[in-house]
């Protein structure tokens, strides 16, 4: 983007909520079932069934309007949204239209230029529409099949105020949102399994016109790049478009991942008219300020507050506290090895080094460490006080994650006589034999090359399997090429 | 044994003087012989209707309507029988599931004989709106029995089933029992669960009992209302005892009489029949009060948009993908959707769908929806007001007697006007009954209407009965 424009954005955002059921019959909340096992009359709009509201669904909608810092609706009802597609059953979705749930919160994101407030216009719940497969075998062209599994899945539709000014920033909008639903619990936010989807209206203006320009909307966005892709791509093209004497033409646009260029849905014209009308099955819903009040007060903290308070209250580097912020488990984790008595700093170390490490190489969440958090912490204070070695520690770290929380770290440190050696005399033979076996190092060392001695030590450790004290070692090394 | 009642077959059921299986039989062959007259029915089920029967007789637990030979308006799901609210597009759906109400009644021990035709969704005032043909008024072959429920107001009217279920949208059951000159009541809304009934406008729309007798009518109504987690719009409360004050009589009962029911179109002879019976309550003790509700003239424009507006969304399903049916050859999806429908939907279907989208598109919604909720919150303030100075109101259900079949079906307006006194009370969501009140000269039943204020269908059953116990128009049946 040249700088004489400046891109305005908004986004609408929706969010599948993780509950038990859908949002308004029995049927189970899951991703991945065989096509039409999670259905039943109800989500198949057979005819004479009736809807019932899903109240673990209402909660987690009035969670995520507190978590996002929203005025929480009294009194809200539903409406149906009237449109025809095969993937939806009823012929409309039950959704809200004038009084939704959630309205005027806010997100707060990073930017190059610092903090800024992303304004949250409304946050309402709705059902999910089914899926449909276009098979790709030989003889089915043209054949499409309905999958209904996600039809009735509760959603949240999180519609943002047009106050983004660059893809960096709606990049930046949808990570912290992301974030902080993960974080409340609300959602798993996982695009890859359609738990979190996008779309993204996108303007352009001269820098300080107060009056928008005419927006076209992107969808089908499947990633947070492609989003950010997308928009550069349409802000471009506004740009060229109206430099070149033209117009920009009020459309819905979906992305070609693969082109990486918009290509034109439908026109303004041909916009679906949804006839909203209140939905008559369901009555209206309080949602009181006792409930709200207690909604909030059991609201988990949110990422940017615990960060801070892992700064300023524990002395970590803001390093170490963004890293383990930027996942709830982890976190969870972090604490849970405090609670375990160990100092911020210790507990953040090894969760840096081991935790991350071994999720990294056994592809495991954090929760899978939740039961061993005792034994970890034990290890850790044996490590301080120079029980055993670092090495050690990280053996014993690995030999937990494979042992049942019974197995003793002290009996395994004892039958495998894993404690570090402090003792000079027994650490006296070995210092000798690595100086006999490595007359070259010994020379470099007395050629004044100090630093080889580094190199004695590490034989030495060698030769321990990590158990020796390297400052002993390295003390009786220097004493015996005095 | 077809002229029993159904509170006498229970008693003998209970008693062990009467097998439900016998009754059973008595009106599977009143129906053999009248319905090929009549066509009540569009599917009889012998093989689901004797194993009830015979699963009365063999338990020990005689419920309130044990024996009871029920018929069931062709709008209610139950499983594994043809449901097709006398609808092509639904020929051949069979539910996998039952109507609550349905359930509750069987619960009680009735005995579901098949189901009713209808006007096609509901939708209509005579019955000739089905697709599987017109029914019959028992009274007289060529009249109409009214609509919607005019299947099941002629069944029980021509004795081929003690009770009958019916549903009232806009006085779908209130109408065609004043026609067919049984009883037929419109319970409050949320009074009886929705669940299983076929949703032709959601806000209006309540299941209600259709019976020879107000007695009939009080204890099958007790037996199908009540709470269901199944339905958010059903409420929670409580269901009274509609037998124990039935005989309490109508002394000191203030009766409105609102002049509006009395409109120039007025048939003479129903006229006479209903001035008659508002005398008879005077002299039974029961003080008439002239009173005013102006807005009853607006109930039809505001009902023949509110209902067709929701019409057109709750019948948005029927598209041919999952169920019911669909066009054998289309070009793309677009025309699968326009064929489909256009087969499977008739003429007045159509017509209320294209009213209904219309009202609610873009640029009208609010001269025509958002009006008619306004004039429906009038019409119920006009009841509101009337409640401080009566306690029931009273008129005729229709303002004409049965129509001949065809008279009407070409003017939907004549049609929509016969709804004119009972659009009302569904807007404003009270109960209504409609008691046999004699006949015209020309010997056809008429109605008379007892409105409430909501919840008092016991005071609505009690005047109801009060009124029946002196005339026992109901014991004259028709002649077929």
């Amino acid at each position: 983007m040249t700088p004489s424009w400046e891109t305005v954005i908004g986004l609408e955002v929706h969010v599948q909520l993780k509950t038990r059921t859908k949002l308004f019959c029995g049927c189970v909340n899951k991703y991945g079932a065989d096509p039409n096992t999670l259905v039943c009359p109800i989500c198949l709009g057979l005819p004479g069934v009736l809807p019932v509201l899903n109240r673990q669904a209402f909660a987690l909608a009035v969670r995520a309007g507190v978590a996002l810092g929203c005025d929480v609706a009294n009194l809200t009802k539903f409406d149906r949204k009237n449109y025809y597609y095969p993937d939806l059953p009823k012929g409309y979705q039950i959704s809200q239209y004038d009084r939704p749930l959630n309205r005027r919160g806010r997100l707060e994101i990073e930017t190059p230029s610092g903090k800024k407030n992303i304004g949250i216009t409304r946050i309402h719940l709705e059902e999910d529409a089914g899926k449909l497969i276009h098979p790709e075998t030989e003889g089915t062209a043209g054949v499409s099949f309905v999958d209904l599994n996600r039809a009735g899945v509760p959603l949240v539709e999180i519609v943002s105020e047009p106050d983004m000014r660059s893809p960096e920033e709606a990049y930046a909008y949808l990570t912290a949102l992301k974030e902080i639903l993960q974080y409340v619990d609300v959602s798993d936010c996982d695009m890859e399994k359609g738990s979190l989807r996008c779309d993204a209206n996108v303007s352009i203006r001269r820098p300080g016109d107060p009056k928008l320009g005419v927006k076209t909307e992107i969808k089908n966005l499947n990633s947070f790049r492609a989003v950010a892709k997308a928009l550069s791509y349409e802000a471009a093209r506004h740009a060229q478009v109206i430099e070149s004497g033209g117009k920009v033409e009020q459309v819905t646009l979906t992305w070609d991942a693969v082109a990486e260029k918009t290509i034109v849905l439908r026109s303004k014209e041909e916009a679906h008219d949804y006839r909203y009308f209140p939905e008559p099955d369901l009555v209206h819903v309080q949602a009181d300020p006792a409930f709200v009040a207690k909604v909030r007060e059991a609201l988990p903290e949110r990422p940017a507050a615990r960060r801070e308070r892992y700064v300023h209250e524990l002395g970590l580097p803001a390093y170490d506290a963004g890293v383990l912020t930027g996942d709830k488990e982890l976190a969870e984790l972090f604490d849970r090895l405090r609670g375990e008595g160990l100092a911020p700093k210790i507990a953040s170390n090894w969760v840096m080094k081991h935790v991350l490490a071994a999720m990294n190489e056994k592809k495991l969440h954090a929760s899978a460490f939740f039961d061993k958090t005792r034994r970890i912490a034990e290890v850790a204070r044996k490590v301080e006080a120079k029980e055993v070695t670092g090495q050690t520690g990280g053996d014993l770290f690995l030999w937990i994650l494979e042992t049942p929380e019974s197995a003793s770290v002290d009996e395994h440190v004892r039958k495998q006589g894993l404690a570090q050696v402090s003792d000079a005399g027994a650490l006296e033979a070995i210092v000798k034999d690595v100086i006999a076996k490595s007359p070259r190092i010994v020379a470099d060392i007395k050629a004044g090359k100090t630093t080889a001695i580094q190199a004695l030590v590490g034989q030495v450790m060698r030769e321990t399997k990590g158990k020796a004290n390297a400052t002993v070692a390295r003390e009786l090394i220097e004493k015996a090429l005095h | 044994m077809i002229e029993l009642t159904a509170v006498e077959i229970r008693d003998g059921v209970r008693a062990g003087k009467l097998r439900a299986r016998d009754v059973c039989e008595a009106h599977l062959a009143r129906i053999k012989a009248l319905d090929p007259k009549v066509h009540a029915f569009l599917h009889v089920d012998e093989a689901g209707a004797r194993a009830a029967a015979d699963r009365v007789d063999a338990s020990p637990d005689k419920g309130p309507l044990a024996g009871v030979p029920l018929a069931v308006k062709d709008n209610m799901c139950q499983r594994g029988v043809p449901t097709t609210c006398a609808s092509k597009i639904l020929e051949g759906f069979r539910p996998p599931y039952d109507a609550t109400a349905l359930l509750r009644a069987l619960a009680a021990g009735a005995v579901p004989l098949g189901h009713t035709n209808l006007d096609e969704f509901a939708m209509g005032s005579s019955t000739e709106n089905s697709a599987y043909g017109p029914s019959r008024n028992p009274w007289d072959l060529a009249r109409a029995p009214g609509g919607s429920s005019g299947g099941s107001t002629a069944a029980v009217a021509a004795r081929m089933a003690a009770l009958a279920f019916g549903s009232d949208t806009g006085g779908s059951i209130r109408q065609p029992a004043a026609l067919c000159g049984v009883v037929g009541m419109k319970p409050t809304y949320g009074r009886v669960s929705r669940y299983g009934l076929v949703a032709f406008a959601s806000s209006l729309d309540q299941i209600g009992p259709i019976a020879r007798t107000v007695r009939d009518a009080a204890v099958f109504l007790g037996a199908m209302s009540g709470h269901d987690t199944l339905d958010s719009t059903s409420a929670p409360v409580e269901v009274p005892d509609y037998e124990k004050e039935l005989e309490a009589g109508v002394k000191g009962l203030r009766v409105g009489v609102p002049k509006e029911f009395f409109g120039a179109g007025t048939d003479p002879g129903v006229r006479a029949a209903i001035d008659a019976a508002l005398k008879q309550l005077q002299k039974l003790g029961a003080t008439l009060v002239d009173i005013s509700l102006p807005h009853t003239d607006y109930g039809i424009a505001a009902y023949y948009v509110i209902a067709p507006c929701e019409a057109s969304s709750n019948l948005a399903r029927y598209d041919g993908v999952r169920f019911g049916h669909r066009a054998k050859s289309f070009d793309g999806l677009v025309d699968m959707y326009r064929k489909s429908r256009t087969e499977g939907f008739g003429e007045e279907v159509r017509r209320r769908i294209l009213l209904g989208t219309f009202a609610l598109s873009s640029g009208y919604y609010e001269a025509y929806y958002r009006k008619a909720l306004q004039v429906r919150r009038l019409i119920k303030n006009d009841f509101d007001e009337a409640w401080k100075t009566v306690d029931v109101i009273a008129g005729p259900t229709s303002p004409i007697p049965a129509f001949r079949i065809g008279e009407k079906a070409d003017d939907p307006i004549a049609m929509y006007l016969c709804d004119v006194l009972t659009v009302t009370a569904p807007l404003a969501g009270i109960p209504g009954v409609s008691v046999p009140a004699g006949f015209t000269p020309g010997g056809l039943p008429v109605g008379l209407q007892l409105l409430g204020k909501e919840w008092s269908e016991a005071t609505l059953l009690r005047a109801g009965r009060a009124y029946e116990r002196e005339t026992e128009w109901w014991r004259k049946g028709p002649q077929v």
